[in-house]
């Protein structure tokens, strides 16, 4: 248990890692939360919308994440902090299952709840806050909690262009050839990922539509 | 025959067509005040259209309905079908809202104080044949008799003077099915609105309906009181009327269909 001794020894700077790791995570998951949730509302109720989108959000997914870091460093605004493009990336990547899991969430909705929603007199609005969205959250969540638990792996990737978080361990280890570095920045990073599902997997049993 | 009341409802020569089918072809129908206007017909005959025409679920390619003598594209539609109330068959309750969230949900989207949503939610669940404690419970915890109910009850929630129901009774059992239509016939006699009633059985039609409208490929055979239609000499509604006497007479073939 070598590497217990040295997470102790280097408590400090795990802890700074790991709050550095759950910020990147943290801000870039709200970030595709707002905007893949309406893409996702916005192709279930315009289907001739939903190819082009989710082909795109698939492409992005196919990108070599390493590659992507590199693609975007030259790009102005986002190139010139580590963490911003860190931020960026990790939000792309998790667009997808959320885009995707709130349009089958939406869909998924019994066709004739929603025509006996619209034939009462509902607006849309009001079909889409109280019928759909509600009906629909558990689905979303789940595509949230996939988001998570990738983008806490991905987010190690991040210390390649110096944004921090749990992977500078693990670049650090893997130069030094040192496993107790490497699994300094792994097992945090692990935990922080079973976490983050336990926790998402919470809100999404409380948020269920009875 | 004596001076027709004004229409609630009228088709103006309407017609609907989705690409290359003609769902319906110069429809021209009215229904009258408190009147049970049944539309007949087989699948595909263009009776459910018909009825999704009136709220503007659908929109027709020519031709008007005329709604209390307004064409219905001149009002809000919002406003249009809070004004009428819509039954389907496969109900589409709420499921993630109590019957009584469900049955109130219209009243207090029109801003109706709290007292009153409860009182008019009482009085609906009686109204329809369910025991107070039923407005607590979820649509998943109902039979299908009473998830109807529950169904016909919003529909009824914010008093709309027009009733559209859609094969209201179809995926009911025959006896559940026999027991609300009888319950059916005793609130329209109390509540008389103005009902558009969508079937395909012409024993059902015969029963609740005051006119009964038979429809093929589309287009309105006929209107007849249920008298008249199984009297008719028209070829199309004895054809109807047939079938039905066959199915009875050869108990053998039921539950084939």
């Amino acid at each position: 248990m070598n590497f217990v001794r040295f997470i102790l020894q280097n408590h400090t700077q795990v802890l700074e890692l790991t709050l550095e790791h759950l910020w990147l995570v943290g801000v870039s998951t709200v970030l595709a939360v707002l905007v893949g949730v309406p893409l996702g509302i916005v192709i279930s109720h315009r289907i001739s919308l939903n190819k082009p989108v989710l082909a795109g959000a698939n492409i992005i997914q196919t990108i070599p994440s390493l590659a992507l870091f590199g693609f975007l460093l030259p790009v102005p605004w986002l190139g010139e902090r580590s963490d911003r493009l860190a931020i960026f990336a990790l939000t792309i990547y998790a667009l997808l299952p959320i885009i995707r899991n709130t349009y089958t969430g939406i869909r998924g909705v019994d066709p004739a709840v929603v025509e006996a929603a619209r034939g009462m007199g509902l607006t849309e609005s009001q079909l889409l806050f109280q019928v759909e969205l509600p009906l629909a959250i558990s689905v979303i969540l789940s595509g949230v909690r996939v988001a998570v638990v990738i983008s806490v792996g991905l987010a190690t990737i991040a210390a390649a262009i110096g944004a921090g978080g749990l992977g500078e361990f693990i670049f650090r280890g893997l130069a030094m050839v040192d496993n107790r570095v490497i699994l300094a920045g792994a097992i945090p990073a692990a935990i922080l990922a079973l976490a983050a599902d336990l926790g998402v997997g919470w809100l999404e049993e409380r948020l269920r539509a009875r | 025959m004596p001076a027709e009341p004004s229409p609630v409802i009228e088709f103006r020569d309407v017609s609907y067509r989705v690409e290359q089918t003609q769902v319906l072809s110069g429809l021209s129908l009215q229904a009258t005040q408190g009147e049970t206007l049944m539309l007949l017909g087989r699948s595909g005959s263009g009776k459910t259209t018909a009825l999704k025409l009136v709220n503007r679920l659908v929109t027709p390619t020519s031709g008007e309905i005329r709604v209390r003598g307004t064409s219905n594209v001149e009002v809000d539609v919002i406003h249009l079908r809070r004004g009428i109330g819509y039954v389907i068959q496969d109900v589409g309750l709420f499921p993630h809202f109590t019957v009584e969230r469900n049955v109130g949900l219209v009243p207090r989207i029109e801003g109706w104080s709290e007292d009153r949503v409860g009182a008019r939610v009482r009085e609906l669940l009686q109204l329809v044949g369910l025991a107070p404690e039923f407005a607590s419970r979820y649509p998943r915890q109902l039979s299908g008799g009473q998830r109807q109910r529950v169904g016909v009850a919003r529909a009824l929630a914010a008093d709309p003077e027009i009733l559209l129901m859609d094969e209201p009774f179809g995926a009911l059992d025959p006896l559940t099915r026999d027991e609300l239509q009888r319950e059916f016939l005793s609130l329209q006699q109390r509540l008389r609105k103005t009902v558009l009633f969508v079937t395909h059985d012409l024993r059902e039609a015969l029963r609740l309906g005051s006119r009964i409208a038979l429809m093929e490929a589309g287009k309105l055979v006929t209107a007849l009181s249920p008298r008249e239609f199984l009297n008719s000499a028209d070829p199309r509604v004895s054809a109807y009327v047939r079938a039905f006497e066959d199915k009875l007479v050869s108990p053998a073939h039921r539950g084939t269909s």
